[in-house]
């Protein structure tokens, strides 16, 4: 079967000349192009400070950008209701789980088709499949405080799973947890990202997380906050722990920390001491 | 289907969940436990300071009309139970309507200010206005203006109550985890599902530290109010037998009715702790905190 030409492919995001500046004057992003093709796993990585998560939270439609133009689907990103113009849906996964602590973890999961106000009977169907997905189904009934961080980072996963995306942004979904239990989350994420053929924005501090997980790594620079080089990751393989433990992983995570030294040199020498 | 990210593997064995870690507890005797102890060691050091109090009071022979004994306190107590349990009922049935009112009046303006900016900018000045003014000078007033003597003592104490529930609540409101926002705006929720699925429950706990202060307020506005309202001719409640019992410089009853009105206080503030903790139980820190 011959591949889809790129040119009649719709993008998922298209960021054109996107920049935002803060009231205070700080310029958290330069003018930057931006695009997210279907089915592609895009990590963002580099410095503190260099607009990764201004990126995101723009291209998820949570901050208006200063000037630019962001189109989802080659259509105005405006949301109507929790869709995307085009009547594909968006989910978000923040840095923490950021769960009703008061509501379990079922309830959770179930907010955002009680919102759209999905039927019932159908809504309790995709909660179970979401929980069952991410193997919390015994701990339906728990609150969230009586959870791990990893399981409830899996809790705000199953949220984002279950109004069934089309494009999934994740903003260092898995940055306070355990090293194991963050490659387990990788592995799992990206089986994940497989099997549904997700389109996915990853922001993320580590270059292992981000050569494990992406397809393509886009690395920032600081001062003010810009694209600073771009890696496509051709790893046609399973990504397991075999692939960790490969000269080409191996390769992939000298080239990005390279990449990011360059990327915090260019972004000012106090870069270099957070970096 | 297929469990794509499976619970039992490594990443639970390095962060079990809490209600896994957590082993069995030994049992505690009864002497050493927590809920014993909170109240055995104040009842005792209440009771030698009640012992130290009668026995100064004895030694030094000091005459009743200065310090009374705490046991002439509960002889005046017995004695006239019927006039200080009916002056009581009195106080409380003030506290409840301005408790009451206060919480409701209190947390609807609270809600206006939260829908509106231009509402709380407007408002607020003189929300702090009621706090700082002394009820004890505009109370001749409100008893003037409100023609019902109970009304009158009700809009006293609500004077004094409203501030702490407003302040709190439009605070508990307005604290809502940015994520938690940031995901409701992203799901296209209207005004009305984020107050009522976001905001409330995020305004509880500060709603009842808002509750637990002003019920303690509500009966001291009402003591307050009766002071002043008392020397008008309006007098049955204990701040009334206060003020009877010194003029008959019949000292042991003002202990008595002192001693009911500090105890009701009290049992407010345990009432309105214990229902904070019930409902907050499971998913707040302040609730856990008492239990330790």
């Amino acid at each position: 079967m011959l591949a889809p030409n790129p040119a009649f492919v719709t993008p998922v995001v298209e960021a054109l000349s996107v920049c935002k500046t803060y009231r205070n004057g700080t310029q958290a992003l330069a003018p930057t192009d931006f695009t997210l093709m279907p089915g592609e796993f895009v990590s963002l990585i580099g410095p503190s400070g260099c607009g990764k998560s201004t990126l995101l939270k723009l291209v998820a439609g949570l901050i208006e950008p200063s000037d630019g133009r962001l189109q989802w689907w080659r259509q105005s990103a405006l949301l109507q209701g929790a869709q995307a113009p085009s009547g594909r849906r968006l989910a978000f996964v923040f840095q923490e789980a950021t769960l009703m602590p008061w509501s379990s973890v079922e309830a959770n999961v179930r907010l955002p088709l009680e919102l759209q106000k999905v039927p019932r009977d159908e809504a309790e169907v995709r909660v179970a499949q979401a929980l069952q997905r991410v193997g919390l189904s015994r701990y339906a009934r728990h609150k969230p405080r009586e959870l791990s961080g990893g399981m409830q980072m899996r809790v705000s996963i199953a949220r984002a799973l279950v109004t069934e995306p089309d494009l999934l942004l994740m903003d260092e979904p898995f940055g306070a947890l355990d090293e194991i239990t963050r490659n387990k989350l990788d592995e799992d994420l990206r089986q994940l990202w497989a099997e549904k053929g997700l389109s996915v924005v990853f922001v993320t501090h580590s270059v292992y997380e981000a050569a494990f997980l992406s397809s393509r790594v886009v690395v920032m620079a600081a001062r003010p906050g810009r694209v600073f080089q771009e890696v496509t990751l051709n790893h046609e393989g399973p990504r397991d722990a075999a692939f960790r433990a490969s000269p080409a992983f191996a390769a992939t995570c000298r080239e990005l920390s390279d990449l990011l030294l360059q990327a915090s040199l260019v972004s000012g020498s106090d870069q270099l001491e957070t970096a | 289907m297929t469990t794509i990210l499976d619970v039992s593997a490594a990443a639970t064995s390095t962060a079990p969940p809490a209600t896994i870690r957590a082993r069995p507890r030994k049992a505690t005797p009864w002497a050493q436990s927590e809920r014993f102890l909170r109240v055995a060691v104040p009842a005792t050091v209440g009771l030698m300071l009640l012992v130290l109090w009668e026995g100064l009071v004895r030694a030094f022979a000091v005459p009743e009309f200065l310090v009374p004994g705490p046991l002439r306190v509960a002889q005046a107590l017995h004695e006239d139970f019927a006039m200080l349990m009916s002056a009581l009922w009195t106080t409380l049935s003030i506290t409840a309507g301005a408790f009451l009112m206060a919480t409701l009046v209190g947390t609807l303006i609270a809600f206006a200010f939260v829908q509106s900016r231009w509402v709380e900018l407007s408002f607020f000045p003189y929300a702090v206005l009621l706090q700082v003014t002394p009820i004890a000078a505009i109370a001749p007033l409100i008893i003037i203006w409100v023609k019902h003597p109970t009304a009158a003592l009700i809009v006293c104490a609500v004077l004094i109550a409203l501030f702490p529930i407003i302040a709190n609540t439009t605070m508990g409101l307005r604290s809502v985890s940015p994520g938690l926002a940031a995901f409701f705006r992203m799901q296209g929720a209207t005004r009305w599902q984020t107050l009522v699925r976001l905001q409330v429950p995020s305004a509880l706990p500060y709603w009842f530290a808002g509750l637990r202060i002003s019920c303690g307020l509500s009966l001291v506005g009402a003591v307050v109010a009766e002071f002043v309202a008392g020397t008008g001719g309006q007098g049955a409640g204990l701040a009334y037998q206060i003020l009877q019992s010194g003029y008959q410089l019949n000292i042991p009853r003002m202990f008595a009715a002192l001693a009911l009105i500090s105890l009701t206080g009290v049992v407010l503030f345990w009432a309105m702790l214990a229902l904070s903790n019930a409902v907050l139980k499971g998913w707040h820190d302040s609730a856990h905190t008492q239990e330790r």
